[in-house]
């Protein structure tokens, strides 16, 4: 491949990667990110591929293996263009007939077309769907049509033309400019203003500065950085070489998890594809500016994600963060000039110069600009990762994209910004989400998890859950975060066992303000906030917890029991013989009891007992009826014919 | 004790470990992508191989055992034959993670981070693997078990041996 050494030149490439491609030639996109090949992807590429050559299709139709769609809950994704019909859940043993009918013949498959839950209308354009109808997909919507492993996809779309008009046709204080006009927030966490940020480490002394991109991505429940590290990785390196022309840096480096093996892959391919064609390198575009990038991979740990904890880790030490008097944009990596921003923030940027910071913030609100990506997991139906405009309502993104609560079970609260954001209850679903609501309602953007929950979710248990999380990735450097943490956890364990005393609420409050104000990083100033979060709306079950010794979710295992109403149980023997501690009694016609000093609470019994005999109970705060006298156990059948 | 003596000598004698801090070029900020390399390569990091890192990129013993007891993806000891690997992560949690890995745990008698005497398994808590979709999700030796319950956990585990 031929050095690029004018934006003219890449013009004239992207011309001729488009006269060569037949826009109307079929061509098959399937989703090949980690979750999709967890969800069986891989199995159906390789039938896709032996059943084009068995059908003598080779020159006939393109396949394509893209990165992540979003729309998890349906995987493996797969889309045939130039229609853009939509089949979801797909199997190998489902590509033949694809391949024979609706490649050959032109006729969609209706069974394996998505089905709306309301209408049973069958919808055929991946558009049409209400998942991706109602987002706004700028950033994360190339993903469903690149194959990450080649650029030529990226330019047939227009890459790199961003970093060729920010090189060529302006300076780099105009595009700093840009940047700062769009109001371009950090889509990490905080939400920093990326432009100050850039500005900042721009104007600090020092010949030497770094890039960094932080793919440390760690919140659980999160995963829209590892997609589009995955599934678009220039546009990732784009935004982050335009942001280093901006500043002044010539070296850059994507930090990114050792748990994310195909990201660290597919970026490694980036860099050589993207060095081979000039895009980095010496000289990038004739411009004069040079510019290189390393991968660091991070061996996990959550503090890692801090920024100065993040660069002491590229350094080759341990990633614990330092306090931040001095900003990291002034004395990061190597005590030199360091700029971080997260995945996110870096792929946004391409979009903001080559459109222009006025159209940016046209979209999303008065404080927060542009799009972000959600991932919505938990219990809703439609599980993914959605684009939106900042703004949009709690309520329309669960609703409307996400499809509502399965099993017609009730909405609890929904928790956004990971370990250190909150859980925000049914009241707020009318909030327009940007930062600063977030922020007020008592929790954060984060990167962009939202956890959905329902009547089934203790929030006592998820307060618990997280300061265990944040207990067990706390580094343990400052005193107020590792022990603060420590004890507001040993109180909510206490607390879910039933061991709960009157003022624990009170001392969790204390605890909270205490670790807020003094610790260290930005772990231990929010590891409250799920606490305080849930205190604030769900008082009631944390009162339920300590006073009635009651677990109203049926979730704390030391609360709850599980006892067979005799009345009900058809002595079917299924929850018998799933029992794993065999602490079932009964036997055929005799009916089953839990012996309570046997049961794990595992819930199997419960789970398996068929619903239309309902005779497992699960119960908390009251005690469990005696057994069924062992004399009255029989059950008398009436016969089959009758 | 068998296998683990074999472990060790496959480690030092095959210049595996030469090869990957050559690459690297004695540089001591490399430390944490030359470990990484010697995890993947052995599954653990053995004492030999961290004396020989140490001396190569010449940081202090203490320094790399700091490295290696801090992150997450180092073990100190060997592994078992299998890992098992149970998400903890949110979306996992409220689905019913916690009861998933009660389940592996009474099954192979190991605690999260342990690997049991016949070397058989290893078990793992993860706290994310972004396929929330299937949760909750165990992967044994990276094969994904998703939705599951801890009814299902015995026939998964019983084919490996």
């Amino acid at each position: 491949m031929p050095r690029i050494n004018s934006p003219a030149g890449l013009e004239e490439l992207r011309k001729d990667i488009l006269s060569k491609r037949d826009p109307n030639k079929p061509c098959i996109t399937l989703c090949s990110g980690t979750a999709c090949h967890a969800s069986g992807s891989k199995e159906v590429a390789a039938s896709i591929e032996e059943e084009i050559k068995k059908q003598g299709l080779s020159a006939e139709v393109d396949f394509r293996k893209t990165g992540c769609h979003g729309f998890c809950e349906k995987g493996p994704i797969i889309v045939i263009h130039p229609e853009k019909i939509c089949y979801l859940q797909i199997e190998p043993e489902d590509v033949p007939e694809i391949i024979s009918q609706t490649i050959k013949e032109k006729k969609v498959i209706e069974r394996l077309l998505y089905t709306d839950p309301n209408t049973n209308e069958k919808i055929i354009h991946e558009f049409e769907i209400p998942f991706y109808k109602n987002q706004e997909r700028l950033v994360f919507g190339s993903n469903g049509e690149i194959d990450p492993a080649s650029i030529d996809d990226y330019l047939a779309l227009g890459g790199y033309s961003a970093l060729a008009k920010a090189l060529s046709q302006m300076t780099p204080e105009q595009v700093l400019e840009e940047v700062k006009k769009s109001n371009l927030r950090g889509r990490g966490g905080g939400g920093f203003p990326a432009g100050r940020k850039w500005e900042e480490c721009r104007n600090a002394p020092g010949d030497i500065k770094y890039v960094i991109v932080n793919a440390d991505e760690g919140d659980p429940g999160a995963y829209m950085d590892r997609s589009l590290l995955e599934g678009n990785p220039h546009s990732v390196l784009e935004g982050l070489t335009i942001g280093a022309y901006a500043i002044g840096s010539h070296e850059g480096y994507i930090y990114v998890r050792q748990e994310y093996p195909l990201a660290v892959e597919n970026v490694g391919i980036a860099i050589q594809q993207a060095k081979e064609h000039g895009f980095l390198g010496d000289n990038i575009f004739g411009s004069g500016f040079d510019f290189t990038v390393k991968v660091h991979r991070g061996a996990g740990a959550f503090v890692s994600g801090e920024s100065s904890a993040l660069m002491t880790a590229i350094e080759g030490r341990v990633g614990e963060p330092r306090p931040k008097y001095i900003h990291t944009a002034v004395k990061g990596v190597r005590d030199r000039p360091s700029c971080l921003n997260n995945v996110e923030t870096w792929a946004t940027v391409p979009l903001i110069i080559n459109k222009g910071a006025d159209w940016f913030t046209q979209l999303g609100t008065e404080g927060s600009k542009g799009t972000k990506i959600f991932s919505l997991v938990g219990k809703v139906n439609n599980t993914g990762l959605v684009e939106v405009p900042m703004g949009i309502t709690l309520r329309d993104i669960i609703y409307k994209l996400g499809g509502g609560i399965p099993g017609g079970k009730k909405f609890k609260a929904v928790q956004t910004g990971g370990p250190s954001g909150g859980c925000i209850p049914e009241e707020q679903l009318d909030m327009k989400v940007d930062f600063d609501e977030l922020a007020k309602a008592g929790s954060m953007m984060g990167s962009g998890g939202m956890i959905v929950m329902d009547e089934d979710t203790c929030m006592v248990d998820v307060a618990r859950y997280f300061l265990d999380f944040l207990s067990d990735e706390s580094c343990g450097k400052c005193v107020p975060c590792r022990e603060g943490i420590r004890q507001m956890l040993k109180i909510l364990t206490n607390i879910s066992k039933g061991k709960g005393k009157e003022g624990d609420i009170e001392l969790l409050e204390e605890l909270s303000e205490v670790t807020r104000d003094a610790s260290l990083c930005a772990l231990g100033r929010t590891a409250a906030n799920p606490v305080l979060s849930t205190i604030r709306y769900f008082r009631d079950e944390y009162e339920a917890h300590i006073k009635e010794k009651r677990c109203p979710a049926y979730v704390c295992k030391a609360l709850i029991s599980y006892y067979i109403d005799s009345e009900k149980c058809q002595a079917c023997m299924i929850c018998l013989r799933q029992c794993p501690a065999g602490a079932i009694a009964g036997g055929k016609n005799q009916i089953h009891v839990i012996d309570q000093e046997k049961c794990t609470k595992c819930g199997t019994c419960f789970e398996v007992c068929p619903p239309r005999f309902g005779a497992v109970k699960k119960i908390s705060g009251e005690p469990v009826p005696p057994p069924i006298p062992e004399e009255a156990r029989m059950i008398a059948r009436k016969s089959k014919e009758t | 004790m068998k296998e683990r003596k074999k472990v060790k000598t496959a480690a030092t004698a095959n210049g595996k470990i030469d090869k990957i801090i050559d690459k690297y070029q004695g540089d001591a900020s490399a430390l944490i992508q030359v470990l990484l390399e010697i995890q993947s390569e052995h599954h653990w990091l053995p004492k030999e191989a961290l004396d020989k890192v140490s001396k190569k990129l010449e940081v202090p013993l203490n320094q790399i055992q700091h490295v290696a007891t801090f992150y997450k993806a180092f073990s100190l000891v060997p592994r078992g034959r299998h890992e098992i690997q149970v998400c903890m992560g949110t979306a996992c949690h409220i689905r019913g993670a916690p009861r998933i890995l009660d389940r592996v745990q009474d099954l192979t008698g190991i605690r999260p981070g342990e690997t049991d005497l016949d070397l058989k398994f290893s078990l793992e808590t993860v706290n994310c693997l972004g396929c929330c979709a299937m949760g909750p999700v165990m992967v044994v030796d990276g094969k994904y078990h998703g939705k599951t319950v801890p009814a299902k956990i015995e026939d998964v585990l019983k084919n490996y041996d």
